[in-house]
């Protein structure tokens, strides 16, 4: 369990850990711009910090070969980037971000045709975990931490096990994740995020209104969700991916020992080596002879 | 049962004052039917067994005249008076029996299966588990005792939880009682000189496990030489004089009756079994034991007292007891447990019993030519010394550490391989642009909002107020279906009565259709019968579940209905497919006159 210690300083002191979504692959063929995108979360952003005077933001963009910070609120480096036309927290991001597509660009290696184009969310989860243990243990005073997902990209099957790992241990360390599902489908991952650690998933209907569903939905605090109603999806996709071919199944095989979930029955599982039984077969015919018997 | 019914003449009185009204009195199991014989009187009574709680009459000795008072539940009571005693007689023994069996008819399956042989353990069992389960219990009187499913077919589902009583019951075995026996003191009467020993078989058995001497004793002089009383009466004339410690008393008697001395004198059996238990023990236990150490048969436990080394009582010696020996022979049996599993009332056989089974612990013994070499083994193990022997090379196995990242790359590879393969299913974004391009789309997108600033106004106020609109909206709508975190069940926010009523049917339209859908395909008479009777409990549940939504407050009466519509979704597939088989049938009975109806 994290160190996370008895009352902060307010009850509404909160840090936010934007993933942001980069996927250009995405961005490319969105209906919103990537322009306008920014000027709505830009502005969410700056609302937040005005919330309360020590609300803390950490933005962390979700790349498609790589992620990395972009945004500390709480570090002393904005000051460099002083541009008249918007604030400066705005100005060092956007820079931030650039540099970091730059690298990105330069990490691209030639795909496959044909697959799923989607941005390394695990990773960029990840990160934003382990800044948030830093903090916890960073003393007895601090925010509390919440995880906000801006993503657009489709969910990479592959990546189910890494982000179910990070799920839990969000949910182990009490850290909702709150999650806006930008893109055309449903994401299932998402879904599952924001239901386990007991954050809001919303997938907003107007994407031109974007600012106004931050501010309404995911700028609330923890401490005013207890009283404050926010939409509720009416059903959690629970679908998960097989660990054999990482396909979206809903029924499956799973391993007694290590809860691995796999698509066709196998002799051993692949994840913990235990080796299973043959009782299913045998059990089957057993019962298919034993049918006939009983009443006649 | 010898009749079933009794018929007697009898007056029926409703108090005792009133002359009663002559007529027939008929009882059978379920009634009691009076019937005056004058029909236009108006003491007609037919009263069901139900309801009659007990029985008073008037005793046969007495002058009074034989009356019969049956009370009921509300307290009122009948009154009938007999003819004479005999028949006062049989209609009590016949009540009585009635009501004794009435006490049990709610919890004893009425209706007992004709092919079942039930064991009485096994009924035992079956009540018990429905007295432990009231919900086990609620089904069971809904469906067995209505008749829909007998006994075995709703029992039949459940061989696993009677499986678990069974191995629940299965006894323990009691081992001795730590009290030791010569602490049960006799009872002494004052006015005489008699001296009164409680003999149970308990304590018998104990007796011969403790001192075989009086084992052997008893299994060659009974029932030959004396009889179990003698017997006992000169054990426990030997124990009254131990307890007296009067050492000469018990050498003088000793010397007289040769039984006797069986009893006093030291437990051979025990001294022998004492001296090779101790040539048994381990040498490499740090102990010194050797024959010089049995020293629970020496006087004073071999310790010299004043130098006084001379054996004067060497001939009373031999009678005299200590308690450290009785204390350390009574734990031994304890501890060693009970050996025999039998009766304890016949003696003989406990005795007997006892016997066979030190014979083959004996037989066990002998057979340890083996052991011996073990532990000559072990006795070479544990006296070696290390610094003498050779270097000692024990096999190792190679230590192997895996890279986690393997695993998760050859995950990686295994999907890339196949999504490549398989795209169904798994959205994709269509991308004519090259990496390039896109890349230089979302730079652009950066460098015109640095140039341009944020978007003027962030966002248009139609927008926002329509957006704003719509989320209250749907907020409060989910609010009153869903609740208010959504792990929070609808369940709970209905009153406790129906939740358990929505639960209760739940519970027992899954059980019907186990029973239902076990029985397709129809292939008897018997399953075609049972089919019926389950369609129509089916049937009787759709008015239920209605009732249940119309009793709900109108604010939860979606709710309801949306948790009764998975229930009548499975009732109607069940129905749909019986009749779809009825037609069937009735269709292929056209061509087939010979199968069922």
């Amino acid at each position: 369990m994290a160190s996370a210690p008895s009352k902060l300083y307010a009850d509404d002191v909160s840090l936010v850990v934007v993933l942001l979504d980069t996927n250009p692959f995405f961005w490319s063929s969105s209906s919103l711009s990537f322009s306008q995108f920014l000027s709505h979360v830009l502005a969410f952003l700056n609302a937040i910090l005005t919330l309360n005077q020590l609300n803390q933001v950490v933005v962390i963009a979700t790349g498609y070969n790589s992620c990395d910070y972009v945004f500390d609120s709480s570090s002393d480096l904005n000051r460099s980037f002083e541009n008249g036309r918007m604030p400066v927290m705005c100005s060092s991001l956007l820079q931030k971000l650039e540099e970091f597509l730059i690298k990105d660009e330069q990490l691209s290696k030639e795909e496959p045709e044909g697959k799923v184009k989607s941005s390394l969310f695990s990773g960029s989860l990840s990160m934003a975990l382990c800044y948030i243990q830093r903090v916890f243990r960073s003393g007895a005073l601090h925010p509390h931490p919440r995880i906000l997902c801006l993503q657009g990209s489709p969910d990479g099957p592959e990546q189910y096990v890494a982000i179910m790992n990070a799920i839990f241990s969000a949910q182990r360390s009490s850290v909702p994740i709150d999650s806006c599902y930008l893109g055309s489908q449903n994401s299932a991952f998402l879904q599952q995020a924001s239901y386990i650690t007991g954050g809001v998933h919303h997938k907003p209907q107007n994407l031109d209104g974007l600012f106004q569903y931050l501010m309404t939905i995911f700028a609330t605090d923890l401490h005013s969700r207890s009283f404050i109603h926010l939409p509720k999806p009416v059903g959690v996709d629970f679908r998960a991916s097989c660990f054999c071919h990482k396909n979206t199944i809903d029924m499956g095989y799973i391993c007694s020992v290590c809860l691995s979930i796999f698509c066709k029955h196998h002799k051993k599982c692949s994840t913990c080596g235990s080796v299973f039984g043959q009782a299913q077969s045998e059990a089957a015919s057993a019962s298919d002879k034993k049918r006939k018997t009983p009443e006649t | 049962m010898a009749s079933t019914h009794v018929t007697k003449r009898a007056k029926y009185k409703t108090t005792i004052k009133d002359p009663g009204t002559p007529g027939t009195l008929r009882m059978t199991f379920e009634k009691i039917l009076f019937v005056p014989h004058n029909p236009k009187s108006a003491g007609k009574l037919d009263v069901e067994f139900r309801y009659i709680k007990g029985q008073k009459h008037t005793k046969e000795g007495s002058n009074k005249p034989p009356w019969l008072n049956l009370t009921n539940n509300q307290n009122g009571s009948f009154i009938f008076e007999f003819e004479n005693y005999s028949d006062l007689q049989e209609c009590r023994d016949f009540v009585g029996k009635v009501l004794a069996k009435g006490g049990e008819v709610s919890e004893k399956p009425t209706v007992a299966y004709p092919d079942e042989q039930l064991s009485a353990a096994e009924m035992e069992l079956r009540i018990k588990l429905l007295q432990e389960d009231s919900e086990l219990q609620k089904l069971h009187k809904q469906f067995v005792l209505s008749g829909v499913l007998t006994e075995t077919e709703f029992w039949a589902t459940r061989k696993k939880l009677l499986d678990r009583e069974v191995s629940k019951k299965t006894k323990q075995r009691l081992g001795f009682k730590s009290a030791m026996i010569s602490d049960i003191k006799p009872s002494t009467d004052g006015r005489t000189n008699k001296v009164t020993f409680n003999l149970t078989p308990e304590v018998i058995l104990q007796i011969f496990a403790e001192k075989p001497a009086v084992h052997r004793a008893f299994l060659s002089y009974v029932p030959n030489k004396m009889s179990e009383r003698t017997f006992w009466t000169k054990y426990f004339r030997a124990e009254y004089l131990h307890s007296t410690k009067n050492s000469i008393a018990a050498a003088a008697e000793a010397a007289e009756d040769e039984e006797l001395a069986v009893f006093l004198k030291q437990d051979d059996i025990l001294a022998s079994e004492a001296q090779k238990k101790i040539r048994r023990v381990d040498p490499t236990l740090d102990m010194e034991a050797d024959e010089g150490d049995d020293y629970t048969h020496l006087p004073d436990h071999g310790i010299f007292r004043e130098g006084n080394k001379e054996m004067t009582e060497s001939q009373n010696e031999l009678y005299k007891r200590s308690l450290s020996q009785d204390i350390n022979r009574h734990a031994a049996v304890v501890l060693e447990g009970r050996a025999v599993d039998v009766e304890l009332e016949d003696t003989k056989a406990v005795a007997e019993a006892l016997a066979q089974s030190k014979q083959k612990s004996s037989n066990k013994g002998e057979s340890d030519g083996d052991i011996s070499r073990e532990r000559l083994d072990r006795l070479s193990r544990m006296t070696e010394i290390e610094d003498l022997q050779g270097p000692n090379t024990l096999p190792l196995a190679p230590l192997c550490i895996k890279d986690p990242r393997d695993y998760f790359d050859s995950q990686q590879a295994n999907a890339l391989r196949t999504s490549g393969d398989a795209l169904g299913g798994i959205e994709q974004i269509k991308c004519g642009l090259s990496t390039q391009e896109v890349y230089g789309s979302l730079r652009e997108s950066i460098s015109s909002i640095k140039a341009m600033g944020l978007k003027e106004p962030i966002v248009k106020p139609e927008v926002a107020h329509q957006v704003f609109d719509a989320l209250t909206n749907s907020i409060s709508n989910t609010k009153y279906h869903i609740g208010k975190n959504p792990q929070e069940s609808v369940l709970d926010r209905l009153p406790r009565k129906t939740k358990e009523e929505l639960l209760h049917h739940w519970t027992s339209i899954l059980e019907l259709l186990k029973h239902f859908w076990a029985s397709y395909p129809i292939t008897t008479t018997y399953l075609y019968a049972k089919v019926n009777r389950l369609k129509d409990a089916m049937s009787n549940i759709y008015p239920q579940l209605e009732e249940i939504k119309g009793s709900v407050p109108s604010e939860l009466r979606h709710q309801v209905s949306l948790l009764v519509r998975p229930m009548h979704q499975a009732l109607d597939a069940a129905i749909q497919h019986y009749e779809a088989s009825m037609q069937k049938r009735s269709a292929q009975s056209g061509e087939r006159p010979n199968g069922y109806v």
